[in-house]
């Protein structure tokens, strides 16, 4: 636990008072780099909280991405490799392959996930890699300053969408989890909002369950979290998390896509007796 | 050498059996000709060896599973053929920019563009000028034998550890495509403890977790990159020494071929026959194409020797046998167009012409 914690667990002790809310021990003590009203913080509160309560920090390997994102492993504290573009799933690929002890995820964007890296995602989640993988998905990419995303809604403006998303022009925004729970590998995937209390609560208990389909060996877990941009979308944060709930949420319908039950399943590799 | 221990494999097989000899237990690959017994042979040694084999998606992909198995510490390969390399280099970077050792293996075809499926070697600018994006230098070993090919993979494994660096193994179609007699060596498993000072394996429970490793290549803070850049170029500087190199019939020659790899062979032949005419000319053949045994050659050029650069590609290592003699002679050069295959007998009349020309 970090000083500045004990410190106030041992004040809250003398005076009585009960400390109701602590930071997790995975998330490191320090400013973000994030806008106001961005919602990586708590999705990043998110993975850390659970890497704590299913005790897989020790043994946990993180292929971070690009995007705003990039500097996570400034923030949560566990061993990460910088993946390029779009390629974190490749990346987690090659690290649960070697490490398959390991407990192994990738967070990424919208951008990296679903335009450059979507061969990536597919495949990995094809393959059913015992990976879990957090999707932030806010319709925008933020970190290069609000261009068109995959993701971007139809009518959206962004910087290089300035007349709006035209479906003819630039085709329609792509819906991921429906897509990833079509694949024969993915064990759970499901899709979360982090717009309001509820639905961060309910986008916890989706995590968990995708870190869980890697823990429990079914196969690749999945979770999409609707993510607010105040700063691409040109909103206040308050006016974020409602775009969230009335534009996003119709078009990318929160729930549970896909959850495989039962023991892990796979064809026998051919080994060295074969053909002898 | 005993008779029972050779064994009769392609240049392909003899780089797979290499590999894994080195303790290789992860291979990353993707079809592309002419390299695909490689993956084929991994798809099953690999497994039988307690290790991994994934036919990636894309070579983009498989060059990025290196990239992670590598950051973990695991001895692991990717191989490919030069379309494929060109997609590889988003990660080859990547790695060398991030310090994360890996065997990459490019059995180089004719190009640009889909080229053919001949032997080339027109990806020496790309192997030995790092390849892909950002300063950075690949140790590149270019075999001439399946025998090479073997040891040099194995060593690969070893250099790419000790210099936290991807290391290349550059063959081509014909050294990959042959069917020549090796002896492998007994095989070695990787030392557990390789690695261990900052590979990434979790922080580990306990007491005292250490802090947590970060491998990457993003360096913004004002300084940070030119320091990365600085620590980067003395690494490679170090390998200086690391040159190595054949010499046939130098001695007295005064007219050194300069040529490495498969073409280094066929021009061997055409020196012993020249030199059954009578003629004084002699071999320099690069083992290691980054570094470049710039030293030797200078050498050779201060002892008033003259040379001949010959490859199978427009004129590529002409530059690096040019910078290398400067101060003391210059290079000719005889180029083999990729798409047609050389013989010794292509070779005599330019080296002839060269030697003859004062």
């Amino acid at each position: 636990m970090p000083k500045a914690q004990s410190a106030l667990l041992a004040q809250a002790d003398k005076t009585g008072e009960e400390l109701a809310f602590t930071r997790p021990r995975s998330l490191a003590d320090r400013a973000t780099h994030y806008c106001p009203g961005c919602h990586h913080g708590i999705a990043h509160r998110m993975v850390a909280e659970l890497l704590d309560e299913m005790d897989l920090a020790p043994r946990t390997i993180a292929a971070s991405s690009i995007g705003c994102s990039v500097f996570l492993y400034n923030y949560i504290q566990v061993d990460t490799v910088e993946s390029p573009h779009g390629r974190a799933p490749a990346v987690a690929t090659g690290i649960k392959r070697a490490r398959p002890d390991k407990f192994v995820f990738t967070y990424q964007g919208d951008g990296d996930l679903a335009s450059i890296g979507m061969a990536e995602i597919m495949h990995a989640a094809n393959r059913g890699e015992r990976l879990s993988v957090v999707f932030v998905n806010n319709t925008v990419y933020g970190m290069t300053g609000g261009q068109m995303a995959p993701t971007t809604l139809i009518g959206q403006k962004t910087t290089t969408c300035p007349g709006g998303r035209c479906k003819d022009r630039e085709g329609s925004p792509i819906r991921m989890a429906e897509i990833i729970s079509q694949l024969g590998g993915t064990a759970f995937c499901a899709r979360g909002s982090l717009d309001s209390v509820k639905n961060i609560r309910q986008a916890k208990k989706y995590m968990r369950q995708a870190f869980e389909a890697q823990t429990r060996g079914l196969g690749f877990g999945f979770v999409e979290l609707l993510s607010g941009c105040p700063t691409n979308w040109r909103l206040s944060p308050v006016a974020a998390n409602k775009r969230i709930t009335e534009e996003m949420v119709p078009y990318f319908p929160l729930g549970v896509y896909k959850e495989l039950e039962g023991d892990a399943t796979c064809g026998s590799l051919i080994g060295a007796g074969e053909g002898k | 050498m005993a008779g029972s221990d050779r064994i009769f494999v392609k240049g392909n097989e003899a780089i797979a059996m290499g590999a894994l000899d080195a303790g290789c237990r992860c291979f990353f690959g993707y079809p592309i000709t002419p390299q695909n017994d490689i993956p084929e042979f991994m798809s099953r040694a690999m497994p039988a060896a307690g290790g991994e084999f994934v036919q990636a998606e894309s070579e983009v992909a498989a060059a990025n599973m290196l990239l992670g198995a590598g950051a973990c510490g695991i001895r692991a390969m990717t191989s490919s053929s030069s379309p494929g390399m060109s997609l590889k280099q988003e990660a080859i970077s990547y790695m060398a920019g991030s310090e994360i050792p890996a065997v990459v293996v490019n059995m180089n075809r004719g190009g640009p563009g889909l080229g053919d499926i001949g032997p080339s070697q027109g990806d020496y600018f790309q192997s030995t000028r790092g390849g892909g994006h950002g300063d950075y230098r690949l140790l590149v070993l270019a075999p001439s034998s399946a025998q090479e090919a073997y040891d040099m993979t194995r060593r690969a494994f070893d250099l790419a550890f000790t210099f936290r660096s991807p290391v290349l193994i550059l063959g081509d179609a014909i050294i990959g495509q042959m069917k020549e007699p090796i002896v492998r060596c007994p095989a070695t498993k990787a030392d557990p403890a390789e690695g261990r000072d900052w590979r990434l394996e979790g922080t580990g429970s306990g007491k005292k977790p250490r802090a947590h490793r970060i491998i990457k290549s993003l360096y913004l803070m004002d300084g940070e990159l030119a320091g990365q850049n600085k620590k980067l170029q003395a690494k490679y500087d170090g390998w200086k020494a690391l040159a190595e190199f054949e010499t046939f019939e130098v001695g007295d020659a005064e007219l050194v071929v300069v040529a490495f790899g498969s073409i280094g062979r066929i021009a061997k032949n055409a020196v012993r026959s020249l030199r059954r005419k009578g003629k004084k000319v002699g071999l320099f053949r690069p083992k290691t194409l980054y570094p470049f045994p710039s030293m030797a050659l200078e050498k050779l050029a201060k002892a008033g020797k003259r040379f001949l650069t010959i490859e199978h590609n427009l004129g590529q290592m002409v530059e690096d046998v040019r910078l290398s003699v400067r101060r003391h002679a210059d290079s000719d050069l005889f180029c083999v167009y990729p798409g047609n295959m050389p013989s010794p007998d292509d070779f005599e009349a330019p080296i002839l012409r060269a030697l003859g020309r004062k």
